[in-house]
């Protein structure tokens, strides 16, 4: 279900670290329809972890707006920081806690009451197949299960749009394969996803648009599909490799 | 409300995970309490119930070296052991040395040849000068009387040194004005001078008052408990900073205050239950090592730690050298990138500011440029707040003047944390 809403847009976005130091944003432009599932690709140090952090609010614009489900995020702050999720490529937990204490104090944090966190607890550790080890301590988890505890943490309060960065990266084949499925569930429900790795192939199973990001620039976006045609590339590491280049990226 | 309620079960829960940070909190400064109470209970001892042993050599044999051996056991600061009287001198060094005491005197063999000889001396110019006719054997002048010897281990502060030398003169005084009298009396009246005279004319001195000044007026001297418990507490108090700090530092390494911040939550909601949290583990701390000053301290022959009579106070004091303990810890964590830089400078920043606050060496003692720097120590105030209800048995109103500097201290760790923080763009 797509309708005309934007999750995301982003105008004329003007952005550099102080210092000038990494990536910088000048008239950047981006729309993310809502429902869409919807993937942003790039070198290291291209700028998506940055752009990332635009959308979500932990940075402000110098120029420019970023609106998430038509609120701008710099002057709506609390209101959208209701509207997503966030799945962070660190863990971003307790490791003291165990996946129940977890989900407990970021539902609450994420404004939920005692009865929703106690629901929507019981049904993410189902879903994600953590039933088993929801009262062990998160530290000792394998990295897999850890995946799967911060993509819990990040859609405990059920966010229309989610973004996640990396959120398969480490884990084994079964689990890479659980999130996915759950990452499509979620679409299937209306949350439109906003997701970014280096796992291309992965991508190209979930993602429906892409925009690829180099140098601060969105260099190419469209539909998946259109833009192999328009390039004339089989796989979408063949079309990353002819718009971003073969040599190395340091990101210091 | 079910926010904090939320963040503070979480913090407990992290917190009582904690199994290191634990153990520093509690036991390294309880151990530190019972240990330094013990030795500082032993100088307590030394210089306020015990008498100071000192070893006495008494090489005369005539009344006068007699007379200064009791005139010294009069003093009633020494606990006086007699040497034989030819010991040599390198016996009694080697006792000293042993520590069997820490000074020793030797009278002199002729002492009381010489001092009968200088009395009559004495005497008989007095006579003179009165226009009587002295005792002609007076005239013969023996010399000066030979000096007391006064062996002393280094150890010694010299203070307690110079007091010793100063009640020993007493002493020595009491017994040539004693012959001087005597004989000056003999030669007037040819009678020898009645006891009760000699009593009234040697022992007629202007008094000195004692008046002990305390916020009550109290004369009870101040024990190693009362001293220690409380320093001991701050400083226990203080090394929270490994538990806080390190979870402070903890939540900025995995990303979780990055996390925080996209939820609609204040993340002043996660600092008041951090401070809620470690405000009662302070008030743990203090009520453990306390508890340990009443009840076990007697049992190990430790004196007792006796509370303030107002407990009120005791609790403000408590919450506000905790409140300060907790904002001095989320400020270092704040600026730490890693646990080692948390640890290493939190420990080292710690013992410094105990040392420059008067929690090793009394502020009284330093010299004016430390005692200024002292000021700027959170521990100085805390200590001289506790110091105010434990050994003045003051109260609030009493010690007032010292926690507004120790609440301005605080707050400036709360500032400078929450720039901290907002510099990194964490919050």
């Amino acid at each position: 279900m797509v309708d005309d809403v934007l999750a995301i847009n982003i105008e004329n976005l003007g952005f550099h670290y102080p210092g000038n130091d990494g990536v910088t944003f000048s008239g950047l432009n981006l729309k993310v329809k809502k429902g869409q599932r919807f993937g942003l690709f790039g070198p290291n140090g291209a700028g998506k972890t940055t752009l990332l952090s635009l959308m979500t609010g932990l940075i402000g614009p110098l120029e420019g707006k970023v609106e998430l489900l038509g609120l701008n995020v710099a002057k709506h702050n609390n209101e959208v920081n209701r509207l997503f999720g966030f799945v962070p490529q660190d863990f971003s937990f307790y490791q003291e806690l165990s996946p129940v204490e977890n989900l407990a104090f970021f539902g609450a944090w994420a404004g939920l009451n005692r009865h929703q966190i106690k629901t929507k607890t019981d049904e993410l550790l189902h879903i994600l197949g953590l039933d088993g080890v929801r009262n062990k301590q998160v530290g000792k988890f394998s990295g897999g299960m850890k995946r799967r505890v911060n993509l819990a943490i990040g859609v405990i309060h059920n966010p229309q749009i989610l973004i996640l960065d990396e959120p398969t990266v480490g884990v084994d084949v079964q689990t890479r394969h659980a999130i996915i499925s759950y990452l499509h569930e979620l679409n299937k429900n209306g949350t439109t996803l906003i997701y970014t790795s280096h796992q291309l192939s992965e991508a190209e199973g979930l993602c429906e648009e892409v925009a690829l990001i180099d140098s601060g620039e969105i260099i190419a976006q469209n539909d998946l599909e259109a833009l192999l045609i328009e390039h004339k590339k089989e796989s979408l590491e063949g079309l990353f490799l002819e718009l971003t280049g073969k040599e190395y990226r340091n990101d210091v | 409300m079910y926010k904090l309620w939320a963040t503070l079960v979480k913090d407990f829960r992290v917190l009582w995970r904690d199994g290191v940070g634990l153990a520093l909190m509690f036991v390294m400064p309880i151990t530190l309490v019972v240990v330094i109470t013990d030795i500082q209970n032993s100088t307590f001892q030394l210089i306020n119930k015990n008498k100071l042993p000192i070893l006495l050599c008494n090489r005369d044999t005539g009344a006068s070296g007699r007379q200064l051996v009791e005139a010294i056991e009069k003093i009633g600061m020494f606990s006086v052991v007699q040497l034989p009287q030819n010991q040599d001198e390198k016996t009694i060094g080697d006792s000293l040395r042993k520590k069997d005491a820490l000074m020793s005197v030797v009278i002199p063999a002729d002492f009381t040849r010489k001092v009968l000889a200088k009395s009559k001396n004495t005497a008989g110019k007095a006579l003179t000068s009165f226009g009587l006719q002295a005792d002609s054997s007076a005239q013969k002048d023996l010399g000066e009387i030979d000096p007391l010897t006064l062996y002393y281990n280094p150890v010694l502060q010299e203070s307690l040194r110079l007091s010793v030398k100063g009640a020993l003169q007493s002493a020595l005084q009491l017994v040539e004005s004693r012959q001087t009298l005597r004989t000056l009396y003999f030669d007037i009246n040819e009678k020898p001078l009645p006891a009760d005279l000699e009593g009234q004319m040697l022992n007629n001195k202007a008094r000195i008052n004692d008046i002990a000044v305390s916020i009550n007026g109290s004369t009870k001297p101040p024990n190693a408990a009362q001293h220690n418990v409380p320093a001991w507490t701050i400083f226990a108090m203080f090394f929270i900073i490994m538990s806080l700090g390190g979870s402070v530092v903890r939540e900025k390494e995995s990303g979780s205050l990055i996390r925080l911040k996209t939820l609609p939550t204040s993340y002043l909601v996660g600092m008041l239950s951090k401070q809620i949290t470690y405000i009662i583990v302070t008030f743990i701390q203090a009520a453990v090592i306390f508890s340990l000053g009443i009840w076990l301290f007697p049992h190990i022959n430790l004196p007792g730690l006796e509370l303030p009579h107002d407990l009120f106070g005791l609790f403000i004091v408590t919450l506000l050298t905790g409140w300060c303990a907790v904002s001095f810890a989320i400020c270092v964590g704040a600026f730490s990138e890693t646990h080692q830089q948390n640890n290493g400078f939190g420990a080292i920043a710690i013992v410094i500011l105990a040392a420059i606050g008067g929690l090793m060496v009394p502020t009284f003692s330093m010299d004016t440029s430390l005692k200024a720097i002292a000021n700027f120590s959170p521990m100085h105030w805390c200590l001289e707040a506790y110091y105010g209800l434990f050994l003045q048995n003051g109260t609030l109103s009493d010690v007032v003047s010292y926690l507004i500097p120790l609440v301005l201290i605080t707050l400036a760790f709360q500032l400078l944390a929450l720039w901290g923080l907002r510099r990194k763009n964490l919050i």
